[in-house]
């Protein structure tokens, strides 16, 4: 069998896609601790990046006919994408495993310029499992609050991401 | 439950996101190397998001609006999307979007001068079968002019996004024509260092999913990553 396709970039016309009722995961009624996600995309010049496509996908809570775990945004005039979902708990190790994760979402972010879309997680501040979670625990300190949320007001979270350069976010090789 | 982890990619069918010759990638690719995961892939890269079917209604046919014909010509595009070991994936969502006959966008930011077809959109979805076998109807996309240098132009293309059985399978790429002379002078083709791995952007013509009186056929299948260690690879 070939090797796996060669991604390619979304380009600057995937809004054909766009359906904006995906940034509300908690459309199709699933319940739980609800919160809205949101942060700018800024690029290696600092400025913001106001046509990525930004996807969102948590294992936490459980797939289910109510949750599809998964949302798409793209970046606004302010380079600012926003999601509703739900607070997740913390996520095993192995699917099913009693070894566990702090409690995270991951992000995929698309965009013209970007070949390969750029993985990325989204912890959040204060939560106990922080301390114990492996790839938290693995990056250096200068580093690691790059993936970190802080709530800005009840139930509002922010995490700027930044493609390039000062303040660089953390990528996955997934 | 156990999930095996899906494989590395293997090296230089990817592009790479620092390609100077597609300017956009100058300030928004990553300078810092990407991390690995001190666990390998965990729950969430290995768990799928959850498409409902009765949400996500299939539209296998682009090729008209209302009821009205689009300009240009019809073709249509089916294969299957594999893994790297040969395994279908059924039942699996493709998202596709494409400019019409005329290399235009129905999108705002596209101001390239050439004309809309009120009865050409240029999105749809469709889902995999049992056997990973999916196909749909268009309109042949036209060539269209992008500003990354002097006279550049993107050759024919269909993009699509594939979310496969695990957030690591994630896939957007693009599908191109054969025998597209753009094709050699576009950066974007070109940003995928191994020449096979680009080659295999491109649908074959074929003449069994061409339907006599109605539209040429091409066939183009997708592999995403396979599971597991590599398997040996013949020497021979
Ligand atoms: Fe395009």
């Amino acid at each position: 069998m070939p090797h796996a396709t060669a991604s390619q970039t979304i380009g600057p016309y995937w809004h054909l896609l766009e359906d904006k009722d995906w940034t509300d995961l908690t459309r199709f009624g699933a319940q739980g601790e609800r919160i809205a996600l949101t942060g700018r995309i800024i690029d290696g010049d600092g400025a913001l990046v106001t046509d990525a496509c930004v996807e969102l996908w948590q294992a936490s809570p459980a797939a289910s006919d109510q949750w599809d775990g998964f949302g798409r945004a793209a970046t606004d005039k302010q380079g600012e994408f926003r999601f509703v979902t739900l607070k997740p708990g913390p996520v095993p190790v192995s699917p099913g495993g009693k070894v566990m994760q702090a409690p995270h979402i991951s992000l995929a972010i698309f965009a013209r310029g970007l070949m390969t879309h750029l993985h990325t997680r989204v912890y959040f501040q204060g939560e106990a499992l922080n301390a114990q979670d492996p790839l938290l625990c693995a990056l250096p300190d200068t580093r690691r609050g790059t993936l970190i949320a802080q709530e800005q007001a009840p139930s509002l979270w922010r995490l700027d991401i930044v493609l390039q350069g000062d303040g660089e976010t953390v990528f996955l090789d997934v | 439950m156990t999930t095996t982890a899906f494989r590395p990619y293997a090296p230089g069918t990817q592009p790479l996101n620092d390609t100077p010759s597609y300017r956009s990638t100058g300030k928004r690719h990553p300078v810092q190397p990407l991390v690995a995961l001190p666990t390998g892939q965990t729950a969430t890269e290995l768990l799928p998001p959850h498409f409902a079917a009765a949400r996500y209604p299939a539209s296998a046919d682009l090729s008209r609006v209302n009821g009205q014909e689009a300009q240009g010509e019809r073709i249509i595009v089916a294969g299957r999307v594999l893994d790297e070991d040969g395994r279908p994936l059924p039942h699996t969502m493709i998202e596709i979007w494409q400019a019409n006959a005329a290399g235009r966008y129905d999108h705002p930011l596209d101001t390239h001068p050439a004309p809309l077809d009120p009865h050409f959109h240029g999105a749809a979805r469709v889902f995999t079968d049992e056997e990973g076998r999916y196909s749909f109807t268009t309109i042949k996309p036209g060539a269209y002019p992008w500003r990354n240098h002097a006279n550049a132009w993107r050759p024919n293309h269909i993009h699509y996004s594939l979310f496969g059985a695990g957030f690591a399978q994630r896939l957007v790429t693009q599908m191109y024509f054969p025998g597209d002379p753009l094709l050699e002078l576009d950066p974007i083709f070109h940003a995928t260092p191994d020449a096979a791995a680009r080659n295999r952007l491109i649908a074959a013509f074929d003449i069994g999913i061409t339907q006599p009186e109605w539209a040429l056929g091409y066939r183009f299948d997708f592999v995403l990553r396979g599971r597991g260690a590599t398997p040996f690879e013949d020497a021979a």
